[in-house]
Formats: C-alpha cells, sequence, structure tokens
C-alpha cells in the first residue's frame, strides 16, 4: 500500500470532502485509517503461544503471592486459591488435571477457570491482564502480571516457587498438557463438520 | 410480527388480569375516548373472530374469556397514547413471554452485581423466524457487566498479518458496501435434557435476527492479508475484552461486521455498536462490542480458545460449526392442548452448515417421518419455521421433528449419537459437541406436553 496512487486518491478525496487528509486510508474506498504504532500497541492484549506481544518486565510466585493478598484475589478465589465464593484456581488433582470431554458439565468449567488445560503458559498470563481483577480490570502492570502467573503456576506444581517469569521464559514453561491435544480441523464452508457423523 | 395480533384467550392469565387491573386503576378508561377510539373499531373486530380459534398457552385456560366485542366501539378499553408509545412502540400488555436465566437454577442474570451471564430466549412463544431484539439470549462469558459504548467513540482496529492496517469508525463502516442477511446465534450450552421443563429451559440459547452490516472480507481485502495469515483473533471492548480465535477461510466466506439487527441499531446486549457474525459458528466465536481483529499465522489459544482444544480429532471437529437441529416450539412442554383435533405443530429448524433442505416430524414417538411444510424461503444458517397439520386423536403419543441441511447432514437422535461414538446408551446420555440431536414432546391423554426425555 502507500503507493502515490493511491495517496493521491485519498488526499484528493480528503480535499473533496474538507477532511483533514490522511496519509493512508483503504485503497479501494478510501475510508477508515492507519492506526499508529502507539494504538496498535495499546490494544495488542492478545498474547499469542510464542509470545511476542508480551511486555518487558518480570515475577516469582514469591513476588505473586504478596500481590496475591495485596491485590484482594484472595476476597474471590480463597487464600491458596482455594475456598472462595469465586472459581478455584488451584486445582484438586494437581499436574494431573483431566481434559473436560466436550461438552462436559459446568464443574469441569471450573476447573477450567485457571486455564491450566492449555497447553500454554500465556493463556494463564493474557487472561489475568486482560480480565482480573473482578472490577479493575487491565489495571495490573506487566510486573505483577508475571508475578500473579508464577504464583498460581507455583502453586499448581507446574513450575517451581523461584522461576522468574519474562518475556522469554514465559512462553516455554511447560503445562501439564502441552502435547496432548490434536490438530484442530481445517475448517471449510459448505462442508460437514465430521464426514460421516453421526451415521 | 403476528404475535401481538393473535390473541391468546387461554393466556388470560393472573398477570394479565391484574395488569388489566392497574390500566383501569390508571385512569385508561377515562382517557379511552381519543381519536384512538375510531380506530379501535376494527381492532375489536379481528379480535372476535380470531378468538374462535383454539389456542394454546403456557399454562392451562383460566376461566372463562371476556365477552366477545359487542358491536360497541367501547368494548375495550383504550391505549391512550404517550410519547413513549408514539416514538417507540410496546406490545400488547396481553403479550407476557419473557426471558428466563439459563440454566434454570444456575447463576441468576443480573447476579448480584448486576452483572449478565446466560439468558434464554421463550421459543414456546416464537412465530416465524426472527427473534425480537428484545428478547434475544444473551449469553456472557464468565457473566459481564454490558459495557455502554458511545459510538462516536468506538472504532475498529484490523492489524496483523496485513500489509495495511486500518481503523474504522462507526461511520467509516456505514460508508461500505453493506449486507442484510438473517443468521441464528446458538450458544454451545444450549443442551436438552430430560430436568427441563419447557423449550425455553432446553433450547432457548438460541435466536435469530436480520443482521446488516460490512462482510469481513470487504475490510480484509482493503488491509491486504499476507500470504501467512491463516488466523484471526476477533476482541470485544467489554471489561473482559473477551477474545476468539476464527480460520481465516471463515472470514472470508460470510463473516459480518454488524451494527444492525433487525432493522435497527445493534442492542447493547447484543453488542453495540459493532459484533462480529461467524454464521454457523458457536455463539462464542459472534464477538460483541467489537474492537480490534488481528490477523496472525496460528490459533492464539485465549481464554476463550483452548476448550476448544480435544485430544481426539472426531471431537474437535465437532467445535467452531454448528450441526443441523431442529425442535417442536408448539405444542411443547408446559403447554396444555384444550382437546383432541386440528393442530399445527410447529418449529424451528437451523444448521451451522447452509439452509435446511427438509423437515421431517413424526407424531408417532418416531416410527413414522412426514415431510413438514418448510415456510417461506430457507436461509443459509438462518431459523427456519416448518409447520406439519395433525390431528390429535387423544391418545397418548410423542412427538419429534428432526432436519436435513443443505450439505445432507441429517439432525441425528441421541440413540443414534450413542452409536456413533460406540457407547452405551442411557437416558442421560451426553451429546458431545454441541447437542444438536432430537427432542422429543410427550403428548398425555390430558392434552398436556411434557418433556420426553424425562
Amino acid at each position: 500500500m502507500g503507493s502515490l496512487r493511491f495517496a493521491a486518491i485519498a488526499l484528493l478525496a480528503s480535499a473533496a470532502l474538507g477532511s483533514p487528509a490522511f496519509a493512508q486510508s483503504s485503497p479501494t474506498y478510501g475510508v477508515g485509517r492507519a492506526p499508529t504504532a502507539a494504538e496498535i500497541r495499546a490494544l495488542d492484549i492478545s498474547i499469542g503461544p510464542t509470545g511476542e506481544e508480551l511486555p518487558p518486565g518480570h515475577g516469582t510466585a514469591k513476588e505473586g503471592v504478596v500481590l496475591f493478598e495485596e491485590k484482594g484475589c484472595v476476597g474471590c478465589h480463597g487464600a491458596a486459591g482455594i475456598g472462595g465464593p469465586g472459581p478455584a484456581l488451584k486445582s484438586k488433582t494437581g499436574q494431573d488435571v483431566p481434559i473436560p470431554k466436550r461438552g462436559e458439565s459446568i464443574t469441569s468449567l471450573f476447573e477450567r477457570i485457571l486455564p491450566l488445560h492449555s497447553p500454554f503458559a500465556t493463556t494463564v498470563w493474557d487472561f489475568i491482564h486482560r480480565a482480573m481483577p473482578l472490577g479493575n480490570e487491565g489495571t495490573l502492570s506487566a510486573d505483577e502480571t508475571y508475578a500473579l502467573t508464577a504464583y498460581l503456576l507455583f502453586l499448581n506444581q507446574v513450575i517451581p516457587e523461584d522461576e522468574v517469569l519474562d518475556k522469554q521464559s514465559l512462553p516455554k514453561v511447560k503445562m501439564p498438557h502441552r502435547d496432548d491435544y490434536t490438530q484442530l480441523p481445517d475448517w471449510k464452508p459448505r462442508t460437514p463438520r465430521l464426514q460421516g457423523y453421526p451415521y | 410480527m403476528g404475535s401481538e395480533e393473535t390473541p391468546k384467550r387461554s393466556k388470560e392469565t393472573d398477570s394479565n388480569r391484574s395488569s388489566r387491573r392497574d390500566l383501569l386503576k390508571g385512569g385508561v378508561l377515562a382517557g379511552g375516548f381519543t381519536l384512538g377510539a375510531v380506530a379501535g373499531g376494527a381492532v375489536a373486530g379481528r379480535f372476535a373472530s380470531d378468538a374462535i380459534a383454539p389456542a394454546l398457552g403456557q399454562t392451562p385456560a383460566a376461566g372463562p374469556a371476556p365477552a366477545p366485542a359487542t358491536a360497541s366501539q367501547n368494548a375495550y378499553p383504550m391505549i391512550p397514547g404517550s410519547k413513549e408509545l408514539i416514538e417507540y412502540g410496546q406490545r400488547s400488555h396481553y403479550v407476557t413471554s419473557v426471558r428466563i436465566a439459563h440454566p434454570v437454577g444456575g447463576r441468576p442474570s443480573p447476579d448480584t452485581f448486576g452483572k449478565v451471564f446466560h439468558v434464554a430466549s421463550p421459543l414456546q412463544d416464537s412465530v416465524g423466524v426472527i427473534t425480537p431484539s428484545s428478547l434475544h439470549y444473551v449469553a456472557t462469558t464468565r457473566g459481564s457487566f454490558i459495557p455502554d459504548i458511545d459510538p462516536n467513540e468506538h472504532t475498529l482496529m484490523i492489524h496483523g498479518l496485513v500489509d495495511q492496517p486500518l481503523t474504522f469508525t462507526m461511520e467509516d463502516l456505514k460508508r461500505l458496501p453493506s449486507v442484510t442477511r438473517l443468521h441464528f446465534i446458538e450458544c454451545a450450552g444450549n443442551r436438552h435434557n430430560g430436568r427441563q421443563k419447557t423449550v425455553q429451559e432446553s433450547h432457548g440459547m438460541t435466536s435469530c435476527s436480520e443482521w446488516t452490516g460490512v462482510l469481513l472480507s470487504t475490510l480484509l481485502k482493503e488491509c491486504g492479508l499476507k500470504g501467512s495469515a491463516t488466523w484471526f483473533v476477533a476482541e470485544g471492548a467489554e471489561e473482559v475484552k473477551g477474545a476468539s480465535s476464527m480460520p481465516i477461510a471463515k472470514a472470508m466466506e460470510d463473516c459480518i461486521i454488524a451494527y444492525g439487527m433487525n432493522g435497527e441499531a445493534v442492542r447493547p446486549q447484543n453488542g453495540f455498536p459493532l459484533r462480529l457474525l461467524a454464521p454457523g459458528f458457536e455463539g462464542i466465536f459472534n464477538t460483541k462490542y467489537l474492537r480490534r481483529i488481528k490477523i496472525v499465522d496460528r490459533y492464539y489459544t485465549n481464554y476463550n480458545d483452548y476448550g476448544h482444544l480435544d485430544r481426539d480429532p472426531k471431537d474437535a471437529a465437532l467445535g467452531f460449526q454448528i450441526g443441523p437441529k431442529s425442535v417442536i416450539t408448539r405444542p411443547s412442554g408446559g403447554q396444555q392442548l384444550p382437546g383432541r383435533g386440528f393442530y399445527e405443530i410447529s418449529g424451528l429448524a437451523w444448521s451451522g452448515g447452509g439452509a435446511i433442505r427438509t423437515v421431517e416430524v413424526s407424531t408417532d414417538g418416531g416410527r413414522k417421518w412426514n415431510p413438514a411444510e418448510i415456510k417461506g424461503t430457507p436461509q443459509r444458517m438462518a431459523h427456519c419455521r416448518f409447520g406439519y397439520p395433525w390431528n390429535w386423536d387423544g391418545n397418548e403419543t410423542e412427538i419429534l421433528s428432526r432436519c436435513t441441511d443443505e450439505i445432507g447432514q441429517v439432525q441425528p437422535t441421541r440413540e443414534q449419537v450413542a452409536q456413533y461414538w460406540n457407547v452405551p446408551f442411557d437416558r442421560d446420555y451426553r451429546v458431545p459437541g454441541l447437542d444438536n440431536s432430537v427432542m422429543p414432546w410427550k403428548i398425555a391423554r390430558d392434552g398436556s406436553v411434557t418433556n420426553g426425555l424425562a
């Protein structure tokens, strides 16, 4: 994009409309504008398995246990992640956490609230950062999120207490079900989801 | 829609009567002699003739119906005009159909914090294929406040593996070529079991609306997809910022960035000002309060995602796209047949695989299947209304429906599903994936309709 031609069209269009000229808008319709790098960074909160979106920072379980109290996590999740009115964050079955079958009930869903079933620890970081604490979502700093993630993974015997989590180490954490999942189906339009099902 | 025009004598329940009392107390009669009374004569006449037809209700008929209209134009109280009614109309106070928390006995909505969790649509009272926006089912990921978003401030940003990231305002989106399509949305938690009493409890987490917006493919072509683009992450602006990963093939096929719903702006509970429609995919993918789409090269395994992972490829295949499904909405659980005789069995059929091709109805517990009439032209990934003319002989029986979609997928019975997975069938068998199995309703000799799985 960004070719002279498109820029010229955009300039002409915006001049005609009397609006400020944008460097780049959509090529066919001349609508929309290019977000700035800062705008993208501010919204780019979905953390993929490689962790490329993770911000700098670090934390350990020892820091996390303090934050778990300070940030009020205990109020909903209970001390050490169990016994509160909110979802339990410590698996009853430790490392041997079963994978719920498709359509299995709420009880297994509750074991799902801490994404221990996820093959990647990035899922845990991502959810804490975007959706916790209740009522103050999105307020945790990067360091705080690394520390809380470390604490919850330590609680569930996934990492040792002194392991430092950061942008490099978090994606490498070996989750209990890291290698247990099959490929997702290659979705194609106008195609049965499973050939021959159920007959 | 037609429901407002169909008086249900048998639905003259206590609440109706008390609301009428309220109306009388409110001095409606006194204000009845308005201009509206002139047109009222025609309405009264239609009420009188329609009232002859027997009607089914949620509750058994409660006492005698009010006397039919005489020639007098004042036989009914009049609804006085008000600013509110003129500006944004309202259904009759005789129509009392409402949404309920789902599942029954589960987490209430609103909860003690004012958060909304799961709310089911009253399918037993539905007519046609469009769910009124006020009755569309609602679901949120973990319980959520409904964000009060100023559309003038709202933007959609598309970035990631594209040549040109772009941000669109609501006004930008409305300048672009639009589509208007009927699509259902169904929650993956829409499962039926023997404990449910009504079709609202068993099937109410599906709804169908006419959606208007821009095809996601239109926007992605403007941004220019890079060759490595295989998935996209759609993310909302609510406090949990719900995000789901979907195949890029779906984005290019039929996803809609919708700002319109049933002829007006999308409602706040349904994603105002902007939501993603991923037609035929499980409800959670239809991202509400859409603020961002990131084009990526792998499944992102965010919080909404990892539950779709499975050990078994066959299990995994049952995620995303919803199978063919149908249910009889009338007569259905909790309703009452007033006596033997003619009834049109009516229901809904839908499929994530495309349009519904055929629907069959059995009135003898599944021994004989008869073709049902499809009302109108079935749309792809949309509710389809079917009807079947039935003379009830007064004997105990079971009524069921099953559908076939345009790609030949057939709605299975629970027994057939168990057989496929080679597991023993019992009453509590849970169908894997979104439960699209056949739903039986039992008709007793006294005309009561109950859950056939009970």
